[in-house]
């Protein structure tokens, strides 16, 4: 019963980091967005904007708190899933993997640890430039954390600067491996999804606030600032995306194959709009075609060839979850692209105002709080599944170095994982809601009572400095 | 003496700094879990001031158990695999207390008033499921993983005695961040915890060599146990002397942190009473750390990483407990 184990390892590895990256792709951007607030809260002269600019600190400071700290809990049961999941996967490209996750821990997860406590709680207690340096490092470490994790991640998408020794994987050429041909496209895509996500948070709540008659003035700063970066990121991540298209075309034509549904190299290959693609019978069902754009996307010449599966017997990923992450992914981040332009050119009609704003779009931002995350995995799909079924493109198959552990008892962490994860991120929407609408709630364990009637009145030290 | 490459000596330098993070990570996330785990017996503003005192930390203090799992994955890849697969089942259920613990921690203050309550029993029962994992894991692991009808009785007592130790540390921790009335109930818990403690610190010291027939020779036999004697002796002495300053008035000023340093010196002796038992294995009787290493130019790339940033974490640690040194007050994000 080999095949459940690993299939059974495999689902449960995908449900934790399907899980963990939620967060991190909030808290990567979140972190930066949050140094701005604080920077626009020091430099503003008016009281009323420096009064909004310290609110909308305040209520995202909260809500970067908890998404962090969802990410590191779900990020230490990752550290732990490497090894028990995929136990023969260090064995082989320890030499290699070890050192990269080593880096992470050291240079990474410690210097955000390390700050965050002074950056959330050490207001008080240090001076401002102090805070704002720990708020930087802690931005610094989350952005550190994606380069080491994504250059691993890459590196098993296109490995390069090893030699195999005995079936050991050992390092040539370290700066081969972090670089390695997959890892810019990747960090530049991951990055600018954690913004794209994080800018539709800020739009979704703070639109939801405005639907609700709180926070006004605060919540419109927030919006604005959202529209402004979705519009500038949605754009640039249609570009990095196509890049990182193309670099994947280059290393791993079985994946674009996948995604395209090609079954057989062709030329001039149409680019599917719907299709249901079968593995069995090898071909599409309900095709919706768009003659040659495919060839035109990928090769930039209408009659450019593309390899088909054919090509790839036995080693090439499953088609259907391929085919459609990724058109849920482009499909959702073409929306996005569209909502903040929108949006941004209708702001500008009213006048930089947003109680002109129509309510219907204001509950269309409201609606796509969470149209990153939607995005996000469905990109994390296509190239994780894209990469089946080896674990180490080309090289390695998953299924070599699964667990030994009983199928029964992964089946039953499984279930236990999954029952938590679920409440665990019903109860994140929902206290995200919860603190959308009482923006003001003092978090304070213990309260000073004065702050909790008045947050205005309220001066720290370098508040209105 | 036999002289030793440095490519010989890697292993060791790298059980080393796994061991010396993992106790880092006992130390520092056991007096969280134990604050944790103390909160059943408290009112609710008590409560928001023992979730205050470990606040700013217990985010770090949980990085150098990925830190000490890492450099087991990373230096000793062969024992990863023997000892996670062991204990599958139990870390399981510590990662489940983990990260309810570590998400109830940030949802009590957020969510609705009324759902606080249950976000502490989360809290509570979080602490409890993790440090008993972490009792049982230890257990199992000292015992070299063996079977037979006294192994989970061993594993199973230890599973008891590091919550209490945790209690312990968590109560002497209280002692030295809160003042008053919480104080008061902190020292009352330290007494209460204390017994338990030493009962079970004792029980593992005599039942290791029973159980292991390496530990027994490495221990008792002439001249080693002269030398390693101090090792137990210390311990006993810092312990008593834990319990009579929790009898003096002043462990309620100026002498409120030292109760904390004392028990953090026992666990940092019986962590090297332990390293003595153990020496050279990495699973006792069974895996040698040469045996289970990885390759030396691999360690040396990870060693150089370590020797760079190490020293600069321990900098910034300490600022961070620089700045909230003193009595936990309020927490707010500010």
């Amino acid at each position: 019963m080999l095949m459940d184990a690993v299939f059974l390892a495999r689902i449960q590895f995908a449900a934790n980091i399907t899980f963990h990256i939620l967060f991190p792709s909030i808290s990567i951007a979140l972190s930066w967005v949050l140094l701005f607030f604080r920077l626009k809260h020091l430099r503003a002269t008016d009281p009323q904007q420096k009064v909004d600019w310290l609110r909308a600190y305040r209520l995202w400071t909260k809500v970067f708190a908890l998404t962090f700290a969802l990410g590191v809990v779900s990020g230490v049961t990752m550290s732990f899933q490497f090894g028990t999941n995929w136990p023969g996967y260090m064995e082989r490209v320890g030499n290699i993997a070890g050192p990269l996750l080593g880096y992470e821990v050291l240079t990474a997860f410690f210097l955000e640890a390390g700050f965050l406590g002074v950056m959330l709680f050490g207001h008080r207690r240090v001076g401002e430039m102090v805070h704002l340096g720990a708020t930087f490092l802690v931005a610094l470490g989350t952005l550190m954390s994606a380069f080491w994790i994504l250059a691993l991640n890459s590196w098993m998408h296109t490995p390069a600067g090893y030699e195999i020794v005995d079936g050991q994987f050992h390092a040539k050429d370290w700066l081969e491996i972090v670089f390695n041909p997959s890892f810019p496209y990747r960090f530049v895509h991951m990055v600018l999804a954690s913004s794209l996500t994080c800018a539709f948070l800020l739009i979704g709540i703070s639109a939801w606030q405005l639907l609700k008659g709180v926070a006004m003035t605060s919540a419109s700063r927030v919006l604005r600032a959202g529209l402004v970066f979705a519009a500038l990121t949605a754009p640039a991540q249609m570009v990095a995306g196509d890049f990182h298209g193309l670099n994947t075309l280059k290393h791993q034509p079985q994946k674009i194959a996948a995604v395209e549904g090609i079954w057989e190299t062709a030329r001039g290959a149409p680019l599917l709009l719907f299709a249901i693609p079968n593995d069995a019978t090898r071909s599409n069902r309900f095709e919706l075609p768009v003659p040659k754009l495919a060839s035109l996307i990928l090769r930039h010449d209408p009659e450019g060839e593309l390899k088909g599966l054919n090509e790839f017997p036995s080693a090439h990923p499953p088609v259907l979850p391929l085919f459609w992450s990724f058109r849920i992914m482009v499909g959702t981040g073409i929306l996005m692209l569209l909502v903040s332009w929108v949006g941004l050119w209708r702001h500008w009609r009213d006048g930089w105002d947003f109680s002109r704003m129509p309510r219907p779009l204001l509950t269309l931002f409201a609606g796509m709080t969470f149209a990153g995350w939607v995005a996000t995995i469905a990109g994390w799909y296509v190239t994780e599944i894209g990469r089946q079924p080896f674990i180490v493109s080309g090289l390695i198959r998953t299924s070599e170095v699964a667990s030994r552990v009983p199928s029964a008892s992964i089946a039953l962490t499984l279930a236990i994982y999954v029952t938590l994860y679920v409440g665990l991120l019903a109860a994140y929407v929902g206290v995200l809601k919860y603190m959308a609408e009482k923006p003001d709630k003092s978090t304070a364990s213990v309260m000073s009572e004065e702050f909790a009637e008045d947050p205005h009145r309220y001066q720290g030290r370098g508040e209105f400095a | 003496m036999m002289v030793m490459s440095f490519d010989e000596m890697l292993p060791l330098i790298f059980i080393g700094l796994m061991g010396v993070s993992l106790l880092v990570y006992v130390v520092s996330d056991g007096y969280d879990l134990g604050v944790g785990m103390l909160m059943h017996r408290a009112t609710p503003e008590e409560r928001d001031t023992m979730v205050a005192s470990i606040g700013p930390f217990w985010d770090a203090n949980e990085t150098w158990l990925v830190l000490g799992v890492g450099l087991l994955l990373v230096a000793f890849p062969k024992a990863h695999g023997l000892v996670l697969s062991e204990l599958y089942l139990p870390s399981a259920l510590m990662l489940v207390g983990l990260i309810l613990r570590g998400a109830a921690f940030d949802f009590r203050v957020k969510a609705k008033a009324a759902r606080k309550a249950m976000w502490d029993r989360m809290f509570i029962a979080g602490s409890m499921l993790a440090s008993i994992c972490q009792g049982w894991m230890l257990g199992r692991y000292i015992s070299g993983f063996g079977e037979g009808w006294n192994y989970p009785i061993f594993a199973g007592a230890i599973a008891v005695a590091l919550p209490m130790a945790y209690a312990l540390l968590g109560a002497t921790w209280l002692v030295m961040k809160t003042q008053g009335e919480l104080q008061e109930k902190a020292i009352e818990w330290s007494k209460i915890a204390w017994a338990p403690m030493v009962l079970g610190l004792i029980l593992i010291s005599m039942a290791t060599p029973w159980i292991s027939e390496t530990v027994r020779v490495r221990w008792f036999t002439l001249p080693a146990i002269i030398a390693v004697a101090a090792i137990p002796i210390t311990s006993g002495v810092a312990l008593l002397a834990v319990r009579l300053l929790l009898g003096t008035p002043a462990v309620r000023g100026a002498l409120c942190w030292l109760p904390f340093v004392l028990l953090v010196l026992v666990f940092f002796l019986s962590f090297l009473g332990l390293s003595y038992s153990i020496y050279p294995f990495v699973v006792i009787d069974r895996l040698t750390v040469w045996q289970a290493a990885s390759s030396p130019e691999s360690l040396k790339v990870i060693l150089i990483g370590v020797c760079v940033t190490l020293p600069v974490i321990i900098a910034y640690t300490g600022f961070s407990y620089r700045v909230f040194r003193g009595k936990a007050i309020e927490l707010d994000y500010a």
